[in-house]
């Protein structure tokens, strides 16, 4: 869902690059010295896990693909606003290195696939997981949900800014991309999931470093 | 040095960037809504071009240009993503 330049106005990048830098500057204002050891590889491997896998699209039907967005997994380990800093490093290096995103739309890709999908996926996560008393069900349950509501509402966002930088109309871009990446969001909830599984099996202690 | 569980994930990684040749090459779903609502034609080109569409430049097979800027974009996140989280490390945790 990187958006290229051109797709959005000037207006909306800039807004878009305001409030990511303010967003950015207090991601690390709020994880300063808040970082244990444990979380030191795991950042790493976060980040290069979600570059990594947003290489691999997946095709759904109607000649479509879609990868994984990667900001619920981001956030379910490491909280929010650690997530937050790992989707901007993958979306910077992904524009500035690889010509995926549009330079002037950085600051909006880092609020639709960075930002927001942090915030969303953290509070369903852990709203589901509480609904479940942290049991391993919920919590995979909260994962595959965070996934899949991340992705959708990422894709609604990204049609409010189209609509609203007179691209397309927002009765035809808000139902094609919420029908689109309904679909891909599945995939994003079943990899959210398996990997929260994955982790209770082989590493379960790295699943409670998650800080608000 | 011992094996850590982040050296076995690097692995898993590695592996993941190798398999990236096979992923599918469909647009993806903000590109098929663009295609289909007539607004891709608005895209505009990037301002300058180091490893575009994830390929390394100067090799002809596509398959091992995709690999090799796989491998170097996986290289880069993890490096990124562990001095960052370094540098905001606690002080008093050991």
């Amino acid at each position: 869902m990187h958006i290229p330049d051109g797709f959005i106005s000037t207006p909306i990048a800039a807004a878009g690059i305001a409030v990511a830098a303010g967003s950015v500057a207090y991601a690390v204002k709020a994880t300063n010295k808040k970082m244990g050891e444990k979380q030191v590889p795991l950042m790493g491997v976060l980040a290069a896990f979600i570059f990594a896998s947003q290489m691999l699209n997946f095709p759904i039907i109607g000649g479509t693909s879609g990868h994984l967005l990667g900001a619920a997994l981001a956030s379910i380990f490491l909280g929010p606003w650690a997530g937050v800093l790992i989707m901007t490093s993958v979306l910077i290096v992904q524009s500035l290195i690889f010509q995926d995103g549009g330079l002037l739309a950085l600051g909006v890709n880092i609020v639709n696939m960075g930002i927001v999908p942090c915030f969303v996926g953290y509070y369903v996560y852990t709203g589901v997981a509480w609904l479940f008393h942290r049991s391993k069900v919920g919590l995979m349950l909260g994962g595959g949900l965070a996934g899949w509501l991340t992705v959708v509402a990422s894709a609604a966002l990204c049609a409010f800014e189209l609509a609203l930088s007179g691209t397309v109309p927002l009765k035809a871009a808000l139902p094609a991309m919420t029908g689109v990446y309904a679909l891909i969001g599945v995939g994003e909830g079943l990899i959210t999931a398996a990997v929260v599984a994955l982790v209770l099996a082989v590493r379960a202690d790295l699943l409670q470093l998650q800080k608000a | 040095m011992k094996f850590k569980w982040w050296h076995g994930a690097l692995i898993l990684l590695f592996l993941l960037a190798i398999l990236s040749p096979i992923a599918s090459s469909f647009p993806d779903g903000l590109e098929k809504v663009a295609e289909d609502k007539g607004f891709i034609g608005t895209a505009v080109a990037p301002f300058f071009r180091i490893l575009p569409d994830y390929m390394m430049p100067g090799l002809t097979n596509r398959a091992a240009a995709t690999i090799l800027a796989g491998l170097l974009g996986v290289l880069i996140l993890f490096g990124i993503g562990y001095s960052l989280a370094k540098l905001l490390r606690t002080k008093n945790e050991t």
